[in-house]
């Protein structure tokens, strides 16, 4: 008595977890979760959402509805407790579901086709009959190649009053719906050895600096195993407008003391060493970079000397072959001049580098302005001496994305299994037909029967274009 | 544009029922689509030239006016090969004037039809995979919405019945939505500065009007318009009737359109988008509110095929769900941009 109890309740919890019901719940509950977390910005300061909310509901609202949805973990939702509850439960029912009707399935798939009565044909939910001149034995040859028009490939056998062809198609295409629901927890256990076992990260690391760690979202250092040095890091833009065209690191990967990797990478193009990425994501200048950043010029002097030199902020230079000397005085990140005249800084990105050079030395015509990396009309002087701006080196650092995801593959694998069990699944379909000849009054009663499990408009057409062969055959026979 | 006039045809088609005429709109129509899709190559190979990327890096389909444009010449297309596959021109006369309201929205929104220079993140080669299959998608929900609307509109009598309610509501609310932005761009166009964008004046007119008499006009507008709608239903019913539709086609045209669009939703959406992030952001789901929704939008589209082919409903039920599904994509594509925040704000002007 006791035990019958528990069992049946057993039951009752795993016909819940079957239940295609419980499945419209979760995708209903998991839709309408995620709305709310699409409408409030994830993971982002309070005061940004506070202001969401007093937009949606009035500014008396806000605070306790602010509260509310922070102690649910709306604000970080996707990865609070219940959601991962949720898809917990999605699975299972994944799981439960499939396990439920698999073995009736296969069944199906295992089960032979074999030959049916007249009865039965007729009983089908597509059936045709036609009448052919001759006798079966006669009609045979036509029969099978009507059949083999429609691409199916048949037994035969032979009955007391005929004969009867039948065959099946697609069997397994039946198994598509659970190719693409297992690659679903294939999806879902591709995330979760990622997150157990990579991690995300971030490292901003300026020009010619070397780090060996990356930084995790609460500033928390991850060693990498190896040292990565940013050699250079530069920005085109369009034309010359502000729009950054692309954006390229050059990276070296330092292990053990040895170089052992370069690459440039850039927006799309990653670089990857032992199972870490390292993607392109943003850039900016190193704060109170004027220090540590080399200007890098080519003087060229009036009569063709040409000479490059490196210098710190504050150092002067020498144009080759005369006595012009040149000081950088002045550094912006990005000049511009307002219709006053003054020039100002308006951007914290290196968008229009351009320094502030005093020339002194012989001759009357000293000069000092403003000499911008990305107008080579400002290099040339007017004494004729040419001073180019080639770079600003270091006082920029990029910003890199650092990941190691060792379950994205799988995951990858469980996309591509669902392409093809979807693909199957709506497109494929599970046919079967029974064509069986009688022998009428000296001529031929043909019976044709099938099921289909989808798509039964087209399978009919099929079938239908079957019975025009036979029927056109007859007529060049006569 | 041509589609105009194919629906001005389309519907002389319904109203004379007359083989000429019919023909005179495919006609029109199909010479519309070679004209768009000229006008698609010449950009495409525009900006190929202009950016130097080559070819397959510069499908023009980067911001909300090529989009828009595509997502047009993806509906034709898809309802070209419906003619032509059902021999039923009648339907014609719904999915043109969409394609002719879309183009038109284009024109008088003032959406920038620039070629603009592309952000570095959308430079991939998954640009063209990922977009074009999505639209591919969203053209053939877009199928399924208007005959699953159609369905409900033609198998729905009684006034008190939830479908009715449903169908009403939900074309209703289109309708208001429409008429409120086309009032929007009236007012925008007579008054506001050019440079103000438009995105942050929607419904200035109407439901967001700094005065309140406005405002509540508005809405009380806004009910009497459901309330006709809800009342007068079964006009729009006979007029459907008179066109020969019958129900069981809908029905069908809506799953074929539906279990076309998924699995292409699946793979070019959600998969290419996810290797796509996986490029360029280094994470391939980061539930992005784009992302978010067009997860709700693949989930209410798996329920009309659980719902179909597990439980085996079929009529009104599962057209109610893809009516639904429809808004899921409609705020996929335009509400997330214009609403919300995200990485994927590409296609907001």
């Amino acid at each position: 008595m006791e035990q019958e109890k528990k069992k049946s309740l057993i039951d009752n919890i795993w016909d819940f977890l079957a239940s295609v019901k419980l499945a419209i719940v979760i995708f209903a509950l998991i839709s309408l979760t995620s709305i709310i977390g699409t409408i409030l910005e994830q993971r982002a300061e309070p005061a940004k959402n506070m202001q969401i909310l007093s937009k949606l509901f009035g500014e008396s609202l806000a605070p306790s509805l602010y509260n509310i949805s922070e102690k649910f973990g709306f604000m970080d939702m996707y990865h609070s407790w219940w959601f991962t509850a949720l898809l917990i439960i999605f699975s299972v029912n994944i799981i439960i579901c499939s396990l439920e009707r698999l073995p009736r399935i296969w069944k199906l798939i295992k089960e032979p086709i074999s030959p049916m009565s007249e009865e039965s044909i007729k009983k089908l939910i597509l059936n045709r009959e036609i009448i052919l001149k001759g006798k079966p034995d006669n009609n045979k040859a036509l029969l099978a190649d009507a059949i083999k028009s429609a691409r199916f490939s048949c037994q035969e056998v032979q009955e007391g009053d005929g004969y009867q062809f039948f065959s099946r198609k697609g069997t397994y295409s039946r198994l598509g719906v659970y190719i693409t629901h297992f690659s679903i927890l294939v999806i879902l256990a591709g995330a979760i050895i990622g997150i157990r076992f990579g991690f995300k990260g971030y490292l901003n690391l300026p020009e010619g600096a070397v780090s060996n760690a990356a930084f995790s979202g609460m500033n928390k250092e991850i060693p990498l195993g190896f040292d990565i040095r940013c050699d250079n890091f530069d920005v085109e833009f369009y034309g010359m407008s502000d729009m950054p065209k692309e954006y390229r690191s050059w990276l070296t990967i330092i292990k053990n003391g040895r170089e052992v990797l370069q690459k440039s990478i850039a927006v799309n193009d990653p670089l990857t060493y032992e199972g870490i990425t390292f993607y392109q994501s943003s850039y900016g200048m190193v704060p109170d970079s004027i220090g540590r950043g080399i200007f890098v010029f080519r003087l060229i002097s009036n009569d063709g000397k040409t000479s490059n030199t490196n210098l710190r902020f504050g150092e002067s230079f020498q144009i080759p072959g005369t006595s012009v000397s040149g000081k950088i005085l002045d550094f912006s990140p990005a000049l511009k001049v307002d219709e006053h005249g003054h020039a100002f800084t308006y951007s914290d990105h290196m968008n229009n580098p351009a320094v502030f050079i005093e020339f002194s030395g012989a001759g009357k015509n000293t000069f000092s302005g403003w000499l911008l990396r990305r107008q080579p009309n400002t290099w040339q002087l007017p004494d004729g001496h040419r001073v180019e701006f080639i770079d600003y080196w270091g006082g920029e650092f990029t910003g890199l994305q650092v990941r190691k995801d060792p379950g994205v593959w799988i995951v990858y694998l469980g996309c591509i299994a669902m392409s093809i069990g979807l693909f199957i699944a709506l497109f494929m379909s599970h046919r079967k037909i029974w064509i069986k000849a009688v022998e009428d009054k000296n001529n031929t009663r043909v019976l044709v029967g099938a099921i289909t499990n989808k798509n039964r408009a087209a399978f009919e057409r099929k079938i239908d274009a079957i019975i025009s062969i036979l029927r056109k055959k007859q007529e060049g026979v006569k | 544009m041509a589609y105009i006039t194919a629906m001005m045809t389309y519907i002389a088609y319904l109203a004379f029922k007359k083989s000429q005429v019919g023909i005179a709109a495919t006609t029109i129509t199909i010479t519309g689509f070679i004209a768009q899709t000229a006008a698609i190559i010449l950009r495409w190979s525009e900006f190929a030239e202009l950016s130097g990327m080559g070819f397959l890096r510069s499908a023009p389909m980067t911001n909300l006016y090529e989009s828009l444009v595509f997502f047009v010449w993806c509906l034709i297309a898809g309802y070209l090969i419906i003619e032509f596959k059902f021999k039923n021109r009648s339907f014609g006369a719904f999915i043109t004037p969409v394609a002719g309201l879309a183009l038109a929205f284009i024109d008088l929104t003032g959406i920038s039809k620039e070629i603009q220079p592309l952000v570095p993140a959308l430079k991939s080669n998954w640009l063209l995979a990922h977009v074009t299959m999505s639209f591919i998608a969203y053209a053939a929900f877009s199928m399924s919405f208007s005959t699953g609307l159609m369905y409900l509109i033609l198998s729905t009598g009684k006034r008190n019945e939830l479908s009715y309610i449903f169908w009403t509501l939900t074309f209703g609310i289109f309708f208001i939505v429409l008429a409120s932005m086309g009032l929007d761009l009236l007012t925008f166009k007579v008054m506001v500065k050019p440079d103000i964008f438009i995105k942050s004046y929607l419904f200035k007119t109407s439901f967001l009007n700094p005065s309140a008499v406005v405002k509540i006009l508005s809405w009380g507008l806004a009910f009497i318009t459901l309330f006709i709608v809800w009342r007068y239903g079964h006009v729009l019913r006979t007029v459907i009737e008179k066109f020969d539709l019958n129900a069981d086609m809908l029905d069908e045209i809506t799953y074929k359109s539906i279990a076309f669009g998924f699995p292409i939703f699946t793979l070019g959406g959600l998969v290419f988008g996810a290797i796509w992030a996986d490029q360029a952001w280094g994470v391939y789901w980061s539930w992005d509110p784009k992302e978010t929704w067009s997860l709700i939008t693949w989930f209410i589209y798996a329920f009309y095929l659980h719902g179909r082919m597990v439980r085996g409903w079929k009529g009104k039920k599962v057209a109610v769900v893809s009516v639904v599904g429809f808004m899921a994509v409609m705020f996929t594509y335009l509400g997330v941009n214009l609403l919300l925040s995200g990485l994927h704000s590409y296609g907001s002007q």
